[in-house]
């Protein structure tokens, strides 16, 4: 059983970070996993986004053309990424950024406004924590306490931010529940 | 140590480190300046030394007098940074010294791209720079691979005396990917007093030792060229690396295939044994030297009708697999270059069309 989930918006909403949280969980889960970056050529404030790829077996082609998952933080990422999603796949969108929809009727569609979200818990860099918990609980790809413990793990180094981020985790898995 | 999630590029650094080399020396360029950012900060950790040279080319003269005085030394670069030190290499390995290089590919020719590529095979196999050299050339398919190659790398180099090259490609650099790194392996440096440059005082002798690789007594040049030619029959004889995938089924096409590319060919062998097409794969993790007596043997099957070559370049590898299957049967190639890594789709449909 293999699973591939992308992570897609602009640089600086911090999309390889989460794409590298999901990738450490899974490997605590012991799941085979690899990330793979977007490095083409790209200005500042261009686009960024990272397949996250986790599978019960050794991954053979860690190149993913179409994702059975996809984290759309800004509306380009949405128009580009979302007609490649597998059917059946979770579409998490950023509906801050975000005023259309997938156009996709079999696919599993989560709206959240992780913005929004992430301001009034008094920080917008924290939207990234809010999507992958929302999509962690949505998507069920990795435990997510395991998940959680991940985050910590992350901001160990900066230990203040850690509240923040763990408020950030339960509104993102409110916002997948209240959705559901 | 348990695993821990790593850039391709980070873990080759640490790798170089847990095998005892502490001597960089490197010239950023994309897509492998993790490297040197991530040894900038380690280096000094371990008390060694990261020096980055005003270029490529003095880059690689800065390995090669640090190698002359019995340093273990390494640099990292990617193609057009390669291009530039190979005059430096070609002196490395005239003048028989330990060394270290790591390529992570990206496209070209001239400035190309910056994407994944493996279409510096015939740079790194068969010359790059002047002069009868090779080099041992080692083609890692996944990040904990590069690691395990980078440490068997430093012992294999002062083993020849002769420069190492490790291949991987743009994906293996910027890819983490879980790793361990094993303590065991690290190794000491070998005694290197017979022939380094290390101070006659601390190696307590009367003999004088000269690194060179000129040589203008013609019968002398040929005396060295023959035996560095037996150092290279040698690493035929001992030092063959490769994979076999899916070799015990009654396979109709073989496939051979190195680093990132081996690993979509994997996915699409296991695809194709689904709907009901067996495929092998022989995957060289040597590239010099090559897996002849492998792939030939691996082409003998009765089952088998073709073998296809499949690289990221327009077909460079696929003159040694000719050679290896001794015209036993067709040699087909089938390739992309830019960076655009083929999918396992796109190897399918290749290797349905050679059958």
């Amino acid at each position: 059983m293999q699973s591939e989930v992308m992570f897609a918006g602009f640089g600086g909403q911090g999309i390889l970070l989460i794409g590298k949280i999901l990738a450490h969980t899974a490997m605590e889960e012991g799941f085979e996993v690899a990330w793979i970056p977007s490095y083409g050529p790209e200005m500042r404030g261009g686009t960024a986004y990272c397949t996250v790829v986790i599978s019960d077996r050794p991954i053979g082609s860690p190149i993913i053309r179409n994702p059975m998952h996809l984290v759309a933080m800004n509306r380009p990422s949405l128009e580009k990424f979302a007609p490649m999603v597998k059917p059946g796949g979770v579409i998490l969108i950023n509906s801050s950024l975000i005023p259309i929809r997938s156009q996709r009727s079999d696919v599993d569609e989560l709206i959240v406004p992780v913005n929004d979200i992430a301001k009034e818990l008094g920080n917008v860099r924290a939207a990234n924590i809010v999507a992958l918990a929302a999509f962690v609980a949505r998507s069920k790809v990795v435990d997510f306490d395991l998940m959680k413990e991940s985050v910590k793990k992350e901001f160990a180094k900066k230990p203040k931010f850690i509240p923040l981020n763990m408020e950030a985790i339960e509104q993102g898995r409110k916002a997948a529940i209240h959705n559901e | 140590m348990g695993k821990i999630l790593m850039k391709g590029n980070e873990a080759i650094g640490e790798a170089a480190i847990r095998a005892g080399c502490l001597n960089y020396f490197a010239y950023p360029i994309t897509p492998q300046s993790e490297v040197a950012e991530y040894l900038s900060r380690r280096m000094p950790e371990v008390g060694g030394v990261f020096l980055q040279g005003e270029s490529e080319v003095a880059v690689s003269y800065m390995l090669f007098g640090a190698s002359a005085c019995g340093a273990r030394v390494f640099t990292t670069s990617s193609s057009p940074g390669i291009s530039l030190m190979s005059e430096g290499i070609s002196y490395i390995a005239g003048a028989q010294c330990p060394a270290v290089f790591v390529n992570i590919m990206r496209g070209g020719p001239g400035l190309g791209g910056i994407l994944p590529s493996q279409a510096d095979y015939f740079q790194s196999t068969k010359g790059g720079g002047h002069g009868d050299y090779r080099l041992l050339v080692m083609a890692p398919a996944s990040v904990q691979e590069a690691v395990e190659m980078v440490m068997l790398a430093f012992p294999l180099a002062e083993k020849y005396r002769n420069p190492v090259m490790l291949l991987g490609d743009g994906l293996i650099g910027q890819m983490m990917e879980p790793v361990e790194f094993p303590d065991h392996l690290k190794s000491e440096p070998t005694n290197k007093d017979e022939w380094a440059t290390n101070g006659m005082d601390t190696r307590g002798s009367n003999k004088r030792n000269l690194v060179k690789s000129l040589f203008l007594d013609a019968g002398k040049l040929n005396e060295h060229n023959l035996m560095l030619k037996a150092k290279y029959d040698r690493m035929k004889q001992e030092e063959i690396r490769y994979e076999l995938y899916n070799i015990e089924s009654d396979y109709k096409a073989l496939i051979v295939s190195y680093g990132t590319m081996s690993r979509v060919c994997k996915t699409s062998i296991d695809n194709m044994k689904d709907e009901g097409l067996e495929v092998g794969m022989v995957r060289p993790q040597t590239l010099f030297p090559f897996p002849e007596k492998a792939i030939y043997e691996a082409a003998s099957k009765e089952s088998c009708k073709v073998v296809v070559s499949i690289e990221m370049s327009m077909g460079q590898m696929v003159e040694d697999v000719e050679r290896s299957v001794k015209g036993k049967l067709p040699v087909r190639w089938y390739g992309k270059c830019g960076g655009d890594v083929p999918t396992p789709e796109e190897v399918i449909e290749a290797v349905k069309s050679f059958l």
